[in-house]
Protein backbone atom coordinates (compact mmCIF):
# COMPACT_ATOMS: atom_id res chain seq x y z
CA UNK A 1 0.00 0.00 0.00
CA UNK A 2 1.26 3.44 -0.82
CA UNK A 3 1.66 6.40 1.45
CA UNK A 4 -0.94 9.11 0.85
CA UNK A 5 -0.23 11.69 3.56
CA UNK A 6 2.80 12.41 5.74
CA UNK A 7 3.47 14.93 8.50
CA UNK A 8 7.01 15.77 9.55
CA UNK A 9 7.30 17.53 12.90
CA UNK A 10 4.13 19.56 12.46
CA UNK A 11 3.95 22.24 15.15
CA UNK A 12 1.37 24.91 15.75
CA UNK A 13 1.42 27.68 18.32
CA UNK A 14 -1.55 29.94 19.08
CA UNK A 15 0.33 32.76 20.80
CA UNK A 16 2.16 30.94 23.60
CA UNK A 17 -0.17 27.97 23.57
CA UNK A 18 1.32 24.88 21.95
CA UNK A 19 -1.62 23.29 20.11
CA UNK A 20 0.26 20.74 18.02
CA UNK A 21 3.56 19.51 19.38
CA UNK A 22 5.84 18.24 16.62
CA UNK A 23 3.57 15.56 15.21
CA UNK A 24 5.07 13.15 12.71
CA UNK A 25 2.66 10.72 11.11
CA UNK A 26 2.22 8.71 7.96
CA UNK A 27 -1.09 7.57 6.46
CA UNK A 28 -1.49 4.80 3.91
CA UNK A 29 -4.16 4.85 1.26
CA UNK A 30 -7.05 2.51 1.90
CA UNK A 31 -6.56 2.37 5.68
CA UNK A 32 -9.50 3.87 7.56
CA UNK A 33 -7.96 5.79 10.45
CA UNK A 34 -9.74 7.31 13.45
CA UNK A 35 -8.27 10.06 15.57
CA UNK A 36 -9.63 10.31 19.10
CA UNK A 37 -8.68 12.34 22.14
CA UNK A 38 -10.16 14.59 24.81
CA UNK A 39 -11.45 18.07 23.97
CA UNK A 40 -8.60 20.41 23.15
CA UNK A 41 -6.24 17.57 22.23
CA UNK A 42 -5.58 19.23 18.86
CA UNK A 43 -7.49 16.87 16.57
CA UNK A 44 -9.31 19.54 14.57
CA UNK A 45 -6.20 21.75 14.54
CA UNK A 46 -4.29 18.87 12.95
CA UNK A 47 -6.93 18.59 10.20
CA UNK A 48 -6.80 22.35 9.71
CA UNK A 49 -3.05 22.09 9.15
CA UNK A 50 -3.49 19.27 6.63
CA UNK A 51 -6.25 21.07 4.72
CA UNK A 52 -4.76 24.56 4.66
CA UNK A 53 -7.13 26.40 7.02
CA UNK A 54 -4.09 27.02 9.24
CA UNK A 55 -0.40 27.33 8.46
CA UNK A 56 1.96 25.36 10.72
CA UNK A 57 4.49 27.24 12.86
CA UNK A 58 7.01 24.53 12.03
CA UNK A 59 7.16 21.25 10.16
CA UNK A 60 6.02 19.97 6.78
CA UNK A 61 3.09 18.15 5.25
CA UNK A 62 3.26 15.96 2.14
CA UNK A 63 0.37 14.66 0.06
CA UNK A 64 1.37 11.74 -2.19
CA UNK A 65 4.97 12.88 -1.83
CA UNK A 66 4.26 16.49 -2.81
CA UNK A 67 5.00 19.27 -0.32
CA UNK A 68 1.66 20.94 0.44
CA UNK A 69 2.70 22.86 3.56
CA UNK A 70 2.10 26.29 1.99
CA UNK A 71 -0.54 25.38 -0.60
CA UNK A 72 -3.82 27.34 -0.35
CA UNK A 73 -6.92 25.34 0.51
CA UNK A 74 -8.58 25.44 -2.90
CA UNK A 75 -5.41 24.05 -4.52
CA UNK A 76 -5.28 21.21 -1.97
CA UNK A 77 -8.86 20.32 -2.87
CA UNK A 78 -7.79 20.12 -6.52
CA UNK A 79 -4.93 17.83 -5.48
CA UNK A 80 -7.48 15.43 -3.98
CA UNK A 81 -7.92 16.32 -0.31
CA UNK A 82 -11.32 17.11 1.16
CA UNK A 83 -13.04 17.41 4.51
CA UNK A 84 -16.33 17.75 6.32
CA UNK A 85 -16.77 20.09 9.25
CA UNK A 86 -17.67 19.53 12.86
CA UNK A 87 -19.66 22.77 12.95
CA UNK A 88 -22.12 22.69 10.08
CA UNK A 89 -20.66 24.42 7.05
CA UNK A 90 -23.16 24.10 4.23
CA UNK A 91 -24.73 26.70 1.93
CA UNK A 92 -28.08 27.24 3.69
CA UNK A 93 -29.74 29.45 1.05
CA UNK A 94 -28.84 27.18 -1.86
CA UNK A 95 -30.76 24.03 -2.71
CA UNK A 96 -29.34 20.62 -1.79
CA UNK A 97 -28.45 20.06 -5.42
CA UNK A 98 -26.66 23.41 -5.74
CA UNK A 99 -24.66 22.63 -2.60
CA UNK A 100 -23.18 19.58 -4.31
CA UNK A 101 -23.02 21.29 -7.71
CA UNK A 102 -20.42 23.81 -6.54
CA UNK A 103 -17.64 21.29 -5.78
CA UNK A 104 -18.72 19.18 -8.77
CA UNK A 105 -18.41 22.16 -11.13
CA UNK A 106 -14.98 22.91 -9.68
CA UNK A 107 -14.00 19.25 -10.13
CA UNK A 108 -14.82 19.39 -13.84
CA UNK A 109 -13.25 22.86 -14.21
CA UNK A 110 -16.59 24.44 -15.14
CA UNK A 111 -16.90 26.85 -12.20
CA UNK A 112 -15.92 29.98 -14.16
CA UNK A 113 -18.59 29.65 -16.83
CA UNK A 114 -20.84 32.68 -16.84
CA UNK A 115 -23.19 32.02 -19.75
CA UNK A 116 -24.54 28.47 -19.70
CA UNK A 117 -26.81 27.50 -16.84
CA UNK A 118 -25.28 25.64 -13.92
CA UNK A 119 -27.57 22.69 -14.74
CA UNK A 120 -26.45 22.44 -18.35
CA UNK A 121 -23.25 20.44 -17.91
CA UNK A 122 -24.27 16.81 -18.33
CA UNK A 123 -21.13 15.24 -16.86
CA UNK A 124 -21.47 17.46 -13.80
CA UNK A 125 -25.17 16.64 -13.51
CA UNK A 126 -24.48 12.90 -13.62
CA UNK A 127 -21.85 13.15 -10.92
CA UNK A 128 -24.10 15.33 -8.73
CA UNK A 129 -26.87 12.74 -9.05
CA UNK A 130 -24.48 9.95 -8.09
CA UNK A 131 -23.24 11.81 -5.01
CA UNK A 132 -26.73 12.79 -3.87
CA UNK A 133 -27.92 9.19 -4.24
CA UNK A 134 -24.92 8.02 -2.21
CA UNK A 135 -25.80 10.30 0.70
CA UNK A 136 -29.53 9.50 0.26
CA UNK A 137 -30.55 13.10 -0.46
CA UNK A 138 -31.60 12.76 -4.10
CA UNK A 139 -35.29 13.07 -3.19
CA UNK A 140 -34.57 16.32 -1.31
CA UNK A 141 -32.49 17.83 -4.12
CA UNK A 142 -34.71 20.90 -4.58
CA UNK A 143 -35.10 21.68 -0.87
CA UNK A 144 -33.15 24.64 0.53
CA UNK A 145 -30.24 23.22 2.51
CA UNK A 146 -31.06 25.42 5.51
CA UNK A 147 -34.46 23.72 5.80
CA UNK A 148 -33.13 20.16 6.10
CA UNK A 149 -33.26 18.19 9.36
CA UNK A 150 -30.07 18.11 11.39
CA UNK A 151 -29.22 14.58 10.32
CA UNK A 152 -29.78 15.36 6.65
CA UNK A 153 -27.58 18.47 6.96
CA UNK A 154 -24.78 16.24 8.24
CA UNK A 155 -25.28 13.94 5.28
CA UNK A 156 -25.18 16.92 2.93
CA UNK A 157 -22.00 18.06 4.67
CA UNK A 158 -20.48 14.71 3.67
CA UNK A 159 -21.97 14.99 0.19
CA UNK A 160 -20.20 18.31 -0.40
CA UNK A 161 -16.93 16.81 0.82
CA UNK A 162 -17.30 13.79 -1.47
CA UNK A 163 -18.41 15.77 -4.54
CA UNK A 164 -14.85 16.92 -5.19
CA UNK A 165 -13.94 13.21 -5.68
CA UNK A 166 -11.24 13.24 -3.02
CA UNK A 167 -8.55 10.60 -2.66
CA UNK A 168 -8.27 11.59 0.98
CA UNK A 169 -11.21 12.79 3.02
CA UNK A 170 -11.22 14.01 6.62
CA UNK A 171 -14.51 13.65 8.45
CA UNK A 172 -14.74 15.80 11.57
CA UNK A 173 -17.26 14.11 13.89
CA UNK A 174 -19.56 12.92 11.09
CA UNK A 175 -22.18 11.56 13.48
CA UNK A 176 -22.31 14.31 16.09
CA UNK A 177 -25.79 15.38 17.14
CA UNK A 178 -27.43 12.53 15.23
CA UNK A 179 -30.09 10.18 16.54
CA UNK A 180 -29.23 6.44 16.59
CA UNK A 181 -31.05 5.77 13.35
CA UNK A 182 -29.25 8.51 11.47
CA UNK A 183 -25.97 7.42 13.03
CA UNK A 184 -26.35 3.92 11.63
CA UNK A 185 -27.08 5.44 8.22
CA UNK A 186 -23.85 7.45 8.29
CA UNK A 187 -21.84 4.47 9.52
CA UNK A 188 -23.12 2.30 6.69
CA UNK A 189 -22.36 5.07 4.22
CA UNK A 190 -18.76 5.45 5.37
CA UNK A 191 -18.26 1.68 5.33
CA UNK A 192 -19.62 1.38 1.80
CA UNK A 193 -17.51 4.24 0.50
CA UNK A 194 -14.36 3.02 2.22
CA UNK A 195 -14.81 -0.50 0.85
CA UNK A 196 -14.95 0.89 -2.69
CA UNK A 197 -11.36 1.97 -2.15
CA UNK A 198 -11.56 5.24 -4.10
CA UNK A 199 -11.31 7.43 -1.02
CA UNK A 200 -9.19 7.07 2.10
CA UNK A 201 -10.97 8.33 5.19
CA UNK A 202 -9.49 9.85 8.32
CA UNK A 203 -12.17 10.36 10.95
CA UNK A 204 -12.32 12.37 14.14
CA UNK A 205 -14.99 10.90 16.36
CA UNK A 206 -16.17 10.93 19.95
CA UNK A 207 -18.55 8.01 19.69
CA UNK A 208 -16.58 4.89 20.59
CA UNK A 209 -19.05 2.51 18.92
CA UNK A 210 -18.45 4.32 15.65
CA UNK A 211 -14.69 4.27 16.14
CA UNK A 212 -14.43 0.59 16.99
CA UNK A 213 -16.81 -0.60 14.30
CA UNK A 214 -15.19 1.38 11.50
CA UNK A 215 -11.50 1.83 12.00
CA UNK A 216 -8.51 -0.15 10.79
CA UNK A 217 -6.15 2.09 12.69
CA UNK A 218 -6.60 4.23 15.79
CA UNK A 219 -4.60 7.29 16.81
CA UNK A 220 -5.03 8.79 20.26
CA UNK A 221 -4.04 12.42 20.74
CA UNK A 222 -3.55 14.32 23.97
CA UNK A 223 -2.21 17.83 24.52
CA UNK A 224 -1.17 18.23 20.92
CA UNK A 225 0.89 15.05 20.72
CA UNK A 226 0.36 11.45 19.67
CA UNK A 227 -0.30 9.28 22.72
CA UNK A 228 -0.89 5.98 21.00
CA UNK A 229 -1.04 4.74 17.42
CA UNK A 230 -1.81 1.29 16.07
CA UNK A 231 -4.47 -1.29 15.31
CA UNK A 232 -7.74 -0.75 17.13
CA UNK A 233 -7.51 -3.75 19.47
CA UNK A 234 -3.91 -2.98 20.32
CA UNK A 235 -4.57 0.65 21.24
CA UNK A 236 -7.63 -0.35 23.21
CA UNK A 237 -5.43 -2.39 25.56
CA UNK A 238 -2.97 0.45 26.06
CA UNK A 239 -2.90 1.29 29.75
CA UNK A 240 -2.05 4.97 29.36
CA UNK A 241 -4.87 5.46 26.87
CA UNK A 242 -7.32 3.85 29.26
CA UNK A 243 -6.34 6.13 32.09
CA UNK A 244 -6.37 9.35 30.12
CA UNK A 245 -9.17 8.88 27.70
CA UNK A 246 -11.16 5.73 27.50
CA UNK A 247 -11.89 5.24 31.19
CA UNK A 248 -11.66 1.99 33.11
CA UNK A 249 -14.86 0.39 31.89
CA UNK A 250 -13.75 -0.01 28.28
CA UNK B 1 -55.46 24.57 -13.36
CA UNK B 2 -52.86 26.43 -15.30
CA UNK B 3 -54.93 26.99 -18.41
CA UNK B 4 -56.23 30.51 -18.34
CA UNK B 5 -57.16 31.22 -21.91
CA UNK B 6 -57.56 29.24 -25.05
CA UNK B 7 -56.44 30.63 -28.35
CA UNK B 8 -56.74 28.59 -31.47
CA UNK B 9 -54.01 26.01 -31.23
CA UNK B 10 -52.12 27.83 -28.48
CA UNK B 11 -52.74 27.47 -24.79
CA UNK B 12 -51.56 30.29 -22.58
CA UNK B 13 -50.19 28.59 -19.53
CA UNK B 14 -49.42 30.21 -16.22
CA UNK B 15 -45.69 29.78 -16.77
CA UNK B 16 -45.99 31.98 -19.85
CA UNK B 17 -47.42 34.97 -18.01
CA UNK B 18 -44.14 36.54 -16.78
CA UNK B 19 -42.65 36.02 -20.22
CA UNK B 20 -45.66 37.63 -21.93
CA UNK B 21 -45.53 40.57 -19.53
CA UNK B 22 -41.84 41.00 -20.26
CA UNK B 23 -42.42 41.06 -24.04
CA UNK B 24 -45.23 43.58 -23.54
CA UNK B 25 -42.95 45.78 -21.44
CA UNK B 26 -40.16 45.67 -24.02
CA UNK B 27 -42.57 46.52 -26.85
CA UNK B 28 -43.91 49.40 -24.76
CA UNK B 29 -40.39 50.70 -24.15
CA UNK B 30 -39.63 50.43 -27.87
CA UNK B 31 -42.64 52.48 -28.97
CA UNK B 32 -42.44 55.11 -26.21
CA UNK B 33 -40.64 57.71 -28.44
CA UNK B 34 -43.59 57.61 -30.87
CA UNK B 35 -46.05 58.78 -28.22
CA UNK B 36 -44.19 60.71 -25.55
CA UNK B 37 -41.93 63.73 -25.38
CA UNK B 38 -38.31 64.10 -24.36
CA UNK B 39 -39.12 64.44 -20.67
CA UNK B 40 -40.56 60.90 -20.44
CA UNK B 41 -37.63 59.55 -22.48
CA UNK B 42 -35.23 61.26 -20.13
CA UNK B 43 -37.03 59.76 -17.11
CA UNK B 44 -36.95 56.24 -18.56
CA UNK B 45 -33.24 56.57 -19.33
CA UNK B 46 -32.56 57.73 -15.77
CA UNK B 47 -34.52 54.74 -14.46
CA UNK B 48 -32.57 52.36 -16.72
CA UNK B 49 -29.28 53.79 -15.41
CA UNK B 50 -30.48 53.37 -11.84
CA UNK B 51 -31.44 49.80 -12.75
CA UNK B 52 -27.89 49.08 -13.93
CA UNK B 53 -26.48 50.61 -10.74
CA UNK B 54 -28.90 48.60 -8.64
CA UNK B 55 -27.93 45.38 -10.44
CA UNK B 56 -24.32 46.26 -9.68
CA UNK B 57 -25.11 46.74 -5.98
CA UNK B 58 -27.20 43.58 -5.85
CA UNK B 59 -24.54 41.42 -7.50
CA UNK B 60 -22.33 42.30 -4.55
CA UNK B 61 -25.00 42.47 -1.84
CA UNK B 62 -27.69 39.95 -2.74
CA UNK B 63 -25.56 37.37 -4.54
CA UNK B 64 -22.17 37.63 -2.87
CA UNK B 65 -23.02 39.16 0.51
CA UNK B 66 -20.89 42.31 0.25
CA UNK B 67 -22.39 45.76 0.89
CA UNK B 68 -20.60 48.35 -1.23
CA UNK B 69 -21.02 52.07 -0.64
CA UNK B 70 -18.67 52.74 -3.53
CA UNK B 71 -20.59 51.83 -6.68
CA UNK B 72 -21.08 55.55 -7.33
CA UNK B 73 -17.31 55.65 -7.75
CA UNK B 74 -17.37 53.37 -10.81
CA UNK B 75 -20.40 55.26 -12.10
CA UNK B 76 -18.32 58.44 -11.89
CA UNK B 77 -15.21 56.84 -13.41
CA UNK B 78 -17.32 55.63 -16.34
CA UNK B 79 -18.98 59.02 -16.73
CA UNK B 80 -15.78 61.09 -16.57
CA UNK B 81 -13.78 58.68 -18.73
CA UNK B 82 -16.48 58.79 -21.40
CA UNK B 83 -16.62 62.58 -21.20
CA UNK B 84 -12.85 63.00 -21.53
CA UNK B 85 -12.67 60.57 -24.46
CA UNK B 86 -15.53 62.27 -26.34
CA UNK B 87 -14.17 65.76 -25.65
CA UNK B 88 -10.64 64.78 -26.60
CA UNK B 89 -11.50 63.30 -29.99
CA UNK B 90 -11.46 65.38 -33.13
CA UNK B 91 -14.51 63.66 -34.53
CA UNK B 92 -16.02 62.00 -31.48
CA UNK B 93 -17.41 58.48 -31.75
CA UNK B 94 -19.89 57.01 -29.30
CA UNK B 95 -18.39 53.53 -29.64
CA UNK B 96 -14.96 54.88 -28.70
CA UNK B 97 -16.46 56.60 -25.66
CA UNK B 98 -18.32 53.47 -24.65
CA UNK B 99 -15.59 50.89 -25.00
CA UNK B 100 -12.74 53.18 -23.96
CA UNK B 101 -14.53 54.18 -20.77
CA UNK B 102 -15.52 50.59 -19.96
CA UNK B 103 -11.89 49.52 -20.36
CA UNK B 104 -10.83 52.23 -17.91
CA UNK B 105 -13.56 51.14 -15.47
CA UNK B 106 -12.38 47.54 -15.73
CA UNK B 107 -8.79 48.50 -14.89
CA UNK B 108 -9.92 50.77 -12.04
CA UNK B 109 -12.20 48.12 -10.53
CA UNK B 110 -9.44 45.53 -10.81
CA UNK B 111 -7.03 47.75 -8.86
CA UNK B 112 -9.55 48.98 -6.28
CA UNK B 113 -11.02 45.49 -6.02
CA UNK B 114 -7.61 44.06 -5.28
CA UNK B 115 -7.37 46.51 -2.37
CA UNK B 116 -10.95 46.05 -1.13
CA UNK B 117 -11.82 42.37 -1.38
CA UNK B 118 -9.52 41.28 1.42
CA UNK B 119 -12.15 42.78 3.69
CA UNK B 120 -15.75 41.76 4.22
CA UNK B 121 -18.83 43.02 6.08
CA UNK B 122 -18.56 46.49 7.60
CA UNK B 123 -14.88 46.84 6.69
CA UNK B 124 -15.67 46.30 3.03
CA UNK B 125 -18.52 48.83 3.23
CA UNK B 126 -16.24 51.42 4.82
CA UNK B 127 -13.31 50.93 2.49
CA UNK B 128 -15.52 51.26 -0.60
CA UNK B 129 -17.09 54.39 0.93
CA UNK B 130 -13.60 55.82 1.50
CA UNK B 131 -12.43 55.14 -2.06
CA UNK B 132 -15.61 56.73 -3.39
CA UNK B 133 -15.18 59.90 -1.37
CA UNK B 134 -11.49 60.07 -2.28
CA UNK B 135 -12.51 60.12 -5.93
CA UNK B 136 -15.10 62.80 -5.12
CA UNK B 137 -12.40 64.99 -3.57
CA UNK B 138 -10.11 64.35 -6.54
CA UNK B 139 -12.76 65.33 -9.08
CA UNK B 140 -13.49 68.51 -7.15
CA UNK B 141 -9.88 69.61 -6.67
CA UNK B 142 -8.25 68.61 -9.94
CA UNK B 143 -9.65 71.57 -11.84
CA UNK B 144 -7.34 71.37 -14.84
CA UNK B 145 -8.54 67.89 -15.78
CA UNK B 146 -12.04 67.55 -14.37
CA UNK B 147 -13.20 71.16 -14.36
CA UNK B 148 -13.39 71.07 -10.58
CA UNK B 149 -16.62 72.11 -8.95
CA UNK B 150 -18.07 73.43 -12.21
CA UNK B 151 -17.47 70.11 -13.89
CA UNK B 152 -17.29 69.47 -17.60
CA UNK B 153 -19.59 71.14 -20.09
CA UNK B 154 -20.34 70.76 -23.76
CA UNK B 155 -19.74 67.03 -23.92
CA UNK B 156 -20.74 65.99 -27.44
CA UNK B 157 -23.47 63.42 -27.93
CA UNK B 158 -21.37 61.81 -30.58
CA UNK B 159 -22.86 59.89 -33.49
CA UNK B 160 -22.92 56.11 -33.33
CA UNK B 161 -20.76 55.17 -36.26
CA UNK B 162 -18.39 52.71 -37.75
CA UNK B 163 -16.51 54.54 -40.53
CA UNK B 164 -17.53 53.49 -44.07
CA UNK B 165 -20.27 51.26 -42.64
CA UNK B 166 -22.94 53.30 -40.93
CA UNK B 167 -23.48 56.44 -38.90
CA UNK B 168 -26.48 57.26 -36.73
CA UNK B 169 -27.02 60.80 -35.54
CA UNK B 170 -27.48 60.82 -31.79
CA UNK B 171 -28.39 64.48 -31.39
CA UNK B 172 -32.15 63.81 -31.16
CA UNK B 173 -32.86 62.43 -27.69
CA UNK B 174 -35.18 59.84 -29.24
CA UNK B 175 -32.25 58.25 -31.08
CA UNK B 176 -30.03 58.25 -28.03
CA UNK B 177 -32.90 56.68 -26.09
CA UNK B 178 -32.72 53.55 -28.28
CA UNK B 179 -28.99 53.32 -27.71
CA UNK B 180 -29.51 53.39 -23.92
CA UNK B 181 -32.48 51.05 -24.05
CA UNK B 182 -30.83 48.37 -26.18
CA UNK B 183 -27.57 48.40 -24.21
CA UNK B 184 -29.49 48.24 -20.92
CA UNK B 185 -31.64 45.33 -22.11
CA UNK B 186 -28.54 43.45 -23.26
CA UNK B 187 -26.85 44.15 -19.91
CA UNK B 188 -29.91 42.95 -17.97
CA UNK B 189 -30.11 39.78 -20.08
CA UNK B 190 -26.39 39.08 -19.56
CA UNK B 191 -26.92 39.61 -15.82
CA UNK B 192 -29.73 37.05 -15.86
CA UNK B 193 -27.49 34.48 -17.53
CA UNK B 194 -24.62 35.32 -15.16
CA UNK B 195 -26.52 34.77 -11.91
CA UNK B 196 -27.86 31.41 -13.13
CA UNK B 197 -24.45 30.24 -14.33
CA UNK B 198 -21.78 28.27 -12.43
CA UNK B 199 -19.98 31.54 -11.71
CA UNK B 200 -23.20 33.01 -10.27
CA UNK B 201 -23.54 29.91 -8.13
CA UNK B 202 -19.99 30.45 -6.82
CA UNK B 203 -20.94 34.02 -5.88
CA UNK B 204 -23.92 32.74 -3.92
CA UNK B 205 -21.70 30.17 -2.27
CA UNK B 206 -19.45 33.01 -1.08
CA UNK B 207 -22.48 34.71 0.43
CA UNK B 208 -23.55 31.59 2.33
CA UNK B 209 -20.20 30.22 3.50
CA UNK B 210 -16.91 31.60 2.36
CA UNK B 211 -14.97 28.92 4.22
CA UNK B 212 -16.82 26.13 2.47
CA UNK B 213 -16.27 27.67 -0.96
CA UNK B 214 -12.51 27.29 -0.60
CA UNK B 215 -13.14 23.66 0.38
CA UNK B 216 -15.01 23.03 -2.86
CA UNK B 217 -11.82 23.83 -4.75
CA UNK B 218 -12.75 27.39 -5.74
CA UNK B 219 -10.48 30.32 -4.91
CA UNK B 220 -12.33 32.76 -2.64
CA UNK B 221 -10.20 35.78 -3.51
CA UNK B 222 -10.26 35.30 -7.28
CA UNK B 223 -14.01 34.73 -7.31
CA UNK B 224 -14.68 37.75 -5.15
CA UNK B 225 -12.42 39.92 -7.30
CA UNK B 226 -14.21 38.77 -10.44
CA UNK B 227 -17.53 39.68 -8.83
CA UNK B 228 -16.21 43.11 -7.87
CA UNK B 229 -14.99 43.80 -11.42
CA UNK B 230 -18.26 42.70 -13.02
CA UNK B 231 -20.23 44.83 -10.55
CA UNK B 232 -17.88 47.74 -11.32
CA UNK B 233 -18.54 47.34 -15.04
CA UNK B 234 -22.31 47.51 -14.53
CA UNK B 235 -22.00 50.70 -12.47
CA UNK B 236 -19.50 52.03 -15.03
CA UNK B 237 -21.87 51.30 -17.92
CA UNK B 238 -24.57 53.35 -16.18
CA UNK B 239 -22.13 56.26 -15.91
CA UNK B 240 -20.99 55.91 -19.52
CA UNK B 241 -24.60 56.11 -20.72
CA UNK B 242 -25.31 59.08 -18.43
CA UNK B 243 -22.64 61.41 -19.85
CA UNK B 244 -23.78 61.92 -23.48
CA UNK B 245 -27.37 62.20 -22.28
CA UNK B 246 -26.68 65.07 -19.88
CA UNK B 247 -23.80 66.58 -21.89
CA UNK B 248 -22.56 68.13 -18.63
CA UNK B 249 -20.89 66.45 -15.69
CA UNK B 250 -20.20 67.55 -12.10
CA UNK B 251 -18.41 65.76 -9.24
CA UNK B 252 -21.79 65.09 -7.56
CA UNK B 253 -21.97 61.84 -9.58
CA UNK B 254 -19.27 60.37 -7.36
CA UNK B 255 -20.81 61.57 -4.08
CA UNK B 256 -21.77 58.80 -1.65
CA UNK B 257 -25.43 59.64 -2.18
CA UNK B 258 -25.07 58.28 -5.73
CA UNK B 259 -24.01 55.00 -4.17
CA UNK B 260 -26.90 54.85 -1.72
CA UNK B 261 -29.74 55.37 -4.22
CA UNK B 262 -29.25 51.93 -5.80
CA UNK B 263 -28.89 50.39 -2.32
CA UNK B 264 -32.31 51.81 -1.41
CA UNK B 265 -33.71 50.55 -4.72
CA UNK B 266 -32.40 47.05 -3.91
CA UNK B 267 -33.92 47.17 -0.42
CA UNK B 268 -37.30 48.27 -1.79
CA UNK B 269 -37.36 45.68 -4.57
CA UNK B 270 -35.64 42.84 -2.75
CA UNK B 271 -32.43 40.92 -3.36
CA UNK B 272 -33.76 38.75 -6.17
CA UNK B 273 -33.01 39.04 -9.88
CA UNK B 274 -35.99 41.30 -10.61
CA UNK B 275 -36.01 43.09 -7.23
CA UNK B 276 -33.44 45.81 -8.09
CA UNK B 277 -35.22 46.56 -11.38
CA UNK B 278 -38.65 46.92 -9.77
CA UNK B 279 -37.13 48.82 -6.84
CA UNK B 280 -35.41 51.28 -9.18
CA UNK B 281 -38.66 52.07 -10.99
CA UNK B 282 -40.57 52.59 -7.73
CA UNK B 283 -37.82 54.66 -6.14
CA UNK B 284 -37.47 56.93 -9.13
CA UNK B 285 -41.19 57.49 -9.66
CA UNK B 286 -41.91 58.11 -5.97
CA UNK B 287 -38.99 60.51 -5.76
CA UNK B 288 -40.07 62.38 -8.88
CA UNK B 289 -43.72 62.69 -7.80
CA UNK B 290 -42.80 64.02 -4.35
CA UNK B 291 -40.22 66.34 -5.88
CA UNK B 292 -42.99 68.15 -7.76
CA UNK B 293 -44.76 69.13 -4.56
CA UNK B 294 -42.03 70.03 -2.11
CA UNK B 295 -38.37 70.86 -1.98
CA UNK B 296 -38.25 68.87 1.27
CA UNK B 297 -38.69 65.72 -0.82
CA UNK B 298 -36.23 63.72 1.28
CA UNK B 299 -38.52 63.67 4.32
CA UNK B 300 -41.61 62.02 2.77
CA UNK B 301 -39.35 59.79 0.66
CA UNK B 302 -37.53 58.68 3.80
CA UNK B 303 -40.81 57.89 5.56
CA UNK B 304 -42.06 55.86 2.59
CA UNK B 305 -38.80 53.92 2.43
CA UNK B 306 -38.92 53.15 6.16
CA UNK B 307 -42.50 51.89 5.83
CA UNK B 308 -41.68 49.79 2.75
CA UNK B 309 -38.58 48.24 4.29
CA UNK B 310 -40.33 47.48 7.59
CA UNK B 311 -43.53 46.02 6.13
CA UNK B 312 -42.06 44.21 3.15
CA UNK B 313 -39.24 42.18 4.59
CA UNK B 314 -37.23 40.74 1.74
CA UNK B 315 -38.39 43.59 -0.49
CA UNK B 316 -41.36 43.86 -2.80
CA UNK B 317 -40.36 40.99 -5.09
CA UNK B 318 -39.30 38.82 -2.17
CA UNK B 319 -42.70 39.32 -0.53
CA UNK B 320 -44.47 38.63 -3.82
CA UNK B 321 -42.58 35.42 -4.43
CA UNK B 322 -42.80 34.06 -0.92
CA UNK B 323 -46.15 35.39 0.27
CA UNK B 324 -48.52 36.69 -2.36
CA UNK B 325 -47.98 34.38 -5.35
CA UNK B 326 -48.26 31.11 -3.35
CA UNK B 327 -51.47 32.46 -1.84
CA UNK B 328 -52.97 33.28 -5.25
CA UNK B 329 -51.89 29.88 -6.56
CA UNK B 330 -53.49 28.05 -3.66
CA UNK B 331 -56.73 30.02 -4.24
CA UNK B 332 -56.72 29.23 -7.94
CA UNK B 333 -56.08 25.52 -7.51
CA UNK B 334 -58.58 25.40 -4.64
CA UNK B 335 -61.33 26.84 -6.86
CA UNK B 336 -60.65 24.38 -9.61
CA UNK B 337 -61.00 21.43 -7.29
CA UNK B 338 -64.48 22.48 -6.20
Amino acid sequence: MSEILRAEGLTKYFGDFLAIDGVSLSFESGVLTSIIGPNGAGKTTLINLFTGSLRPSKGKAYFKGKDITRLPTDKRIKEGISRSFQIMTIFPKLTVKQNVQLPALALFGENRGFWAKADDHSSVAEWVEEVLKQVVLWEERDVLAGELSHGDMRLLEMGIALASKPELCFLDEPSSGMNPGERTKVLELIKTLASKGETTFIIIEHDMDVVFSLSDRLIVMNKGAILADGEVGQVRENKEVREIYLGEEV
Amino acid sequence: MSKLQNFSGFTLKREHIPFALLIALIIFLLVVPQFFGDYILYMIMRILMLCLLALSVNLLLGYTGLLSFGQGMFYAIGAYACAKILMGMESPSLFAGLFGALAIVAVASLILGFLSIRHTAIYFAMITLCFGMMLYALLEKWEGFTGGDDGLMGIPRAPLEIPHLFSINMAPLGNYYYFVLILSLIAIFVFYRLVHSPLGLSFQGLRDSEQRVSFTGISVMKTRLLCFVIAGLYAGLAGVLFTPMEQTLTPVVSHWSTSTEPIIAVLIGGMTFSGPLVGSVIYFIVKDVIFRYTIYWMLPLGIIIVILVMTLRGGLMGTLQRGVLPWIRSRLSGKEEQ
